[in-house]
């Protein structure tokens, strides 16, 4: 083999205090597409923007053509003909494809949209693209936006591509398109890497395969002498034991009875479709799923925060026996009728609290209707703040500092500490440890259990698999926003959490433009 | 009758050239995503200037010569605008300030600073009464050479000094720049989707400092036409009004479109001036008439809301400070 377009060489990059890429050694040659698989959080992105100049590595060294390179800035990237296309476009929605496409480039020669226009379609025409010019990326559909994106690259010369999970926004149509434009590419002899963790498409495209995991180089292979089994498991690695106390669920009843819940985005995309499951009080019941494969939307769904088109969400009062039913209701209506439901959302700081208010005010958020006329009554939210900083151990220099100058731990226990204030009898939380340090997260293990035993329904979506399969009771699959499975979290094993993760590979067949 | 209308036209073009300059100085600032509320302050500060650099030419000689009158105010009021609207990029571009305060705030101080020199620039030179440059003024107003033979075409349309040219020269070239170079489709990405524009490698801060020093050097230029044209010379504290206000207005109006603007300004001065060609009307009813460009302004607003027409829209991150994202 000649010498290879990439290599990485013991590739290191830190933030903070999290290793995100650890000694990485890769290669990509010419006229050859690689596959970089890993569960989200395995480095994958964060590898490959230091190849488009996003990140500077801390140590270790790249080569370019076989010879070392210093990629400090996109603009570098650009010289040494790297073209990244990223998950979220960068368009200016109201200029034309050809505009976007020559945005920032300091051609010579005077500047003639019309000769743009003439380039890109030769463009268009070589690699089998379908594309106006002239029409505004407005009005383009996703999958247009993304031939922009990478005509916009091909225009600039680009002979290494990076395209970061091209094909989750594609309709499975769009995508064979996509994956016939990149195998012409390759043919011209261009180095293609596909970030991915859909292993059928890693199998259908690819020529050879990198596996990350948790910032780890694992290992290449050829693609023509792997299989999804194996695949899997050096993507989710051998079991790790985390030590986590788990009891046996107890008096278990259904609390909230999810059926056949539809939810459609604003593109028409199902992003979820037929769930359906039950909650049941004293169970902790995981939600394992690749990001984006439909949990905010569940969740938010629950919480009468998402409109949904059809199915039902029926909760079963405790005290009084009777089914109600949730659908289109606002939050406040839901606990007008008496259900007790606490959610620790995703986005602490956006949707969970309000960072510039300090830690009493944002108690007050759940009971800002108390008080008489048109006074608040602060001193109950003020003892509570107080017992949450002293219960849970939160590091502040007092109840009147400004949440978002807590560090995200101890955002994250004022915010547990809160929804578990109000005794709910469900409970959801969406990434609880996500960012948090070994302590915090064993914390908020042990509250959550707690929780349980209290007769809780605790909804849990996580991402790391080894505390979903030792922390939860049973746990519910998503996979493009379908149920994939729901398992006993006793039985069950990683690969077969991985497998049941990345099974659904219909992407969103039912979405045809 | 049409003699009246003729005349209308005129008081009408005549009203709307500080109105245009202030307009596309404003537009060409807010497609780099700076909305600059400092301009009616601005436009003071330009007709100020002009005023003291006039001043310190026309009183140290006994004979002034026209063409350098016009250099050196120009250029005086060309350099307090600029100053002006340096601090504004300064303040909302380098120290991220929120630019509707930064903008309001520079208003305030920009009336008050034209209106503090205009009443006491004599008294700092010992003299008493009003300024009053009769050089400077002439040589603003000297009109086409051919004007006077051309009767009432010449008189409606070629009557005016160069500056009222200049403006729709401006305006026009402002249009070509935006829409058909370079450096202007990067100027109205940023103002659309900075993060975007920073991605394709293109300097956000210069851009956005150049264009709104610029903008703010061509808004006081509405400020210098007033002072020296329309009142020939002489300053009135206040004398400006809210043309500074209208100016915005008509940015909204002419749909962030300089060429737009040419017209749109002209309708603006007429909408301004038109109670004085209605005869009869009580003075209460003036104002209310005089209330007309906003209220225009305020049905546009209320039309392009509810159109949604993507190309109607203000750049999408009008006002917004752009930081870089570093996760």
């Amino acid at each position: 083999m000649s010498t290879p377009a990439i290599e990485l060489k013991n590739i290191t990059k830190t933030f903070g205090s999290i290793t995100a890429n650890k000694n990485i050694c890769l290669t990509v040659n010419s006229g050859e597409i690689l596959s970089l698989l890993g569960e989200n959080g395995s480095g994958k992105t964060t590898l490959m923007n230091m190849l488009s100049g996003i990140y500077y590595p801390d140590a270790g060294q790249i080569f370019i053509d076989g010879k070392e390179a210093v990629i400090k800035s996109p603009k570098d990237a650009f010289d040494y003909k790297i073209g990244m296309i990223h998950q979220h476009f960068k368009l200016v929605d109201i200029f034309t494809a050809a505009e976007n496409i020559v945005l920032g480039l300091k051609e010579d020669g005077k500047y003639n949209i019309k000769d743009v226009e003439k380039k890109v379609s030769e463009i268009s025409a070589r690699y089998g693209f379908d594309i106006n010019p002239s029409k505004k990326i407005y009005e383009m559909s996703v999958s247009e936006k993304q031939t922009v994106e990478i005509i916009k690259v091909l225009y600039k010369g680009a002979d290494i591509l990076i395209l970061d999970e091209p094909t989750a926004v594609l309709t499975p149509q769009e995508t064979q398109k996509l994956f016939a434009v990149l195998r012409k590419m390759k043919e011209d002899g261009k180095a293609i890497v596909i970030i991915t963790h859909k292993l059928h498409e890693v199998l259908d495209i690819s020529d050879r395969v990198s596996v990350l995991r948790k910032g780890e180089y694992i290992g290449t292979l050829n693609t023509a002498e792997t299989n999804e089994a194996e695949l899997t498991e050096m993507m989710v690695g051998k079991k790790v034991s985390l030590d986590i106390n788990r009891t046996e669920p107890e008096n278990c009843e259904d609390r909230l009875t999810v059926q056949g819940l539809t939810c459609l985005n604003s593109d028409g995309v199902k992003v979820l479709d037929d769930i359906s499951f039950t909650a049941r009080s004293g169970e902790i019941l995981g939600i394992a799923g690749i990001a984006g494969s439909g949990q905010k939307e569940l969740l938010e769904a629950i919480a009468g925060l998402q409109k949904y088109d059809s199915g039902s969400i029926v909760y079963n009062d405790p005290k009084t026996g009777s089914a109600v039913n949730l659908k289109s209701k606002t939050p406040y209506q839901i606990k007008e009728l008496g259900v007790r439901l606490s959610f620790v959302p995703e986005d602490r700081l956006g949707m969970g609290l309000v960072g510039n208010m300090d830690i009493t005010d944002n108690m007050m958020l759940r009971s800002y209707r108390k008080g008489r006329g048109v006074f608040l009554k602060r001193s109950a939210p003020r003892e509570l703040a107080k017992n949450i900083v002293k219960d849970l151990e939160v590091v502040t220099p007092g109840i009147s500092t400004p949440v978002r100058r807590l560090s995200g731990g101890n955002v994250q226990k004022v915010l547990v500490g809160r929804e578990i204030s109000l005794s709910p009898t469900v409970l959801m939380t969406a990434y609880a440890v996500r960012g948090l340090d070994i302590n915090s997260s064993y914390l908020i293990y042990n509250l959550l259990n707690s929780q349980k035993q209290k007769g809780v329904a605790v909804i849990f979506v996580g991402e790391d698999l080894d505390v979903l399969l030792e922390l939860c009771d049973r746990i519910l699959v998503l996979s493009s926003g379908t149920v994939s499975g729901i398992v006993d979290a006793k039985a069950a094993t990683k690969e077969e959490l991985g497998r049941l993760m990345t099974k659904n590979s219909k992407g969103g067949a039912d979405n045809e433009q | 009758m049409l003699f009246t209308i003729a005349q209308f036209i005129k008081a009408a073009i005549i009203q709307g050239i500080p109105l245009l300059f202030g307009a596309t100085g404003e537009i060409i600032t807010e497609k780099s995503g700076n909305l600059n509320l400092g301009i009616p302050g601005i436009m003071y500060v330009g007709g100020i200037s002009g005023i003291i650099g006039g001043y310190l030419y026309e009183h140290g000689n006994d004979n002034p010569v026209p063409i350098l009158c016009i250099l050196i105010s120009l250029a005086c009021s060309l350099m307090g605008s600029a100053l002006m609207s340096l601090i504004y990029a300064f303040l909302t571009q380098t120290l991220k300030a929120n630019q509707n305060v930064t903008g309001l705030a520079l208003t305030t101080f920009g009336i008050g600073l034209g209106n503090f020199f205009g009443g006491s620039l004599l008294k700092f030179f010992g003299e008493t009464g009003s300024i009053s440059l009769l050089s400077t003024g002439l040589a603003y107003k000297k009109a086409l050479p051919f004007a006077d033979k051309l009767g009432l075409f010449g008189d409606t349309f070629l009557s005016f000094g160069f500056l009222a040219y200049l403006a729709i020269i401006i305006a026009i070239v402002s249009s070509l720049f935006l829409s058909r170079t370079r450096a202007g489709l990067n100027l109205r990405a940023i103002g659309e989707n900075p993060a975007t524009a920073d991605a394709a490698g293109i300097n956000i801060t210069k851009y956005k400092y150049l264009s709104t020093i610029a903008g703010g050097m061509i808004a006081g230029l509405g400020g210098l036409y007033f002072v020296m044209d329309y009142t020939a010379g002489a300053w009135t504290n206040n004398g400006f009004g809210d043309r500074g206000w209208l100016a915005i207005a008509i940015v909204i109006f002419a749909l962030w479109k300089p060429k737009s603007a040419i017209w749109s300004s002209f309708i603006f001065g007429g909408l301004y001036i038109i109670c004085v060609y209605i005869p009869g009307l009580s003075s209460s009813a003036k104002e209310i008439i005089k209330m007309l460009p906003y209220l225009v302004t305020i049905l546009v607003l209320i039309f392009i809301s509810a159109k949604k027409k993507k190309e109607h829209q203000p750049p999408a991150s009008l006002g917004l400070s752009y930081f870089r994202e570093d996760r």
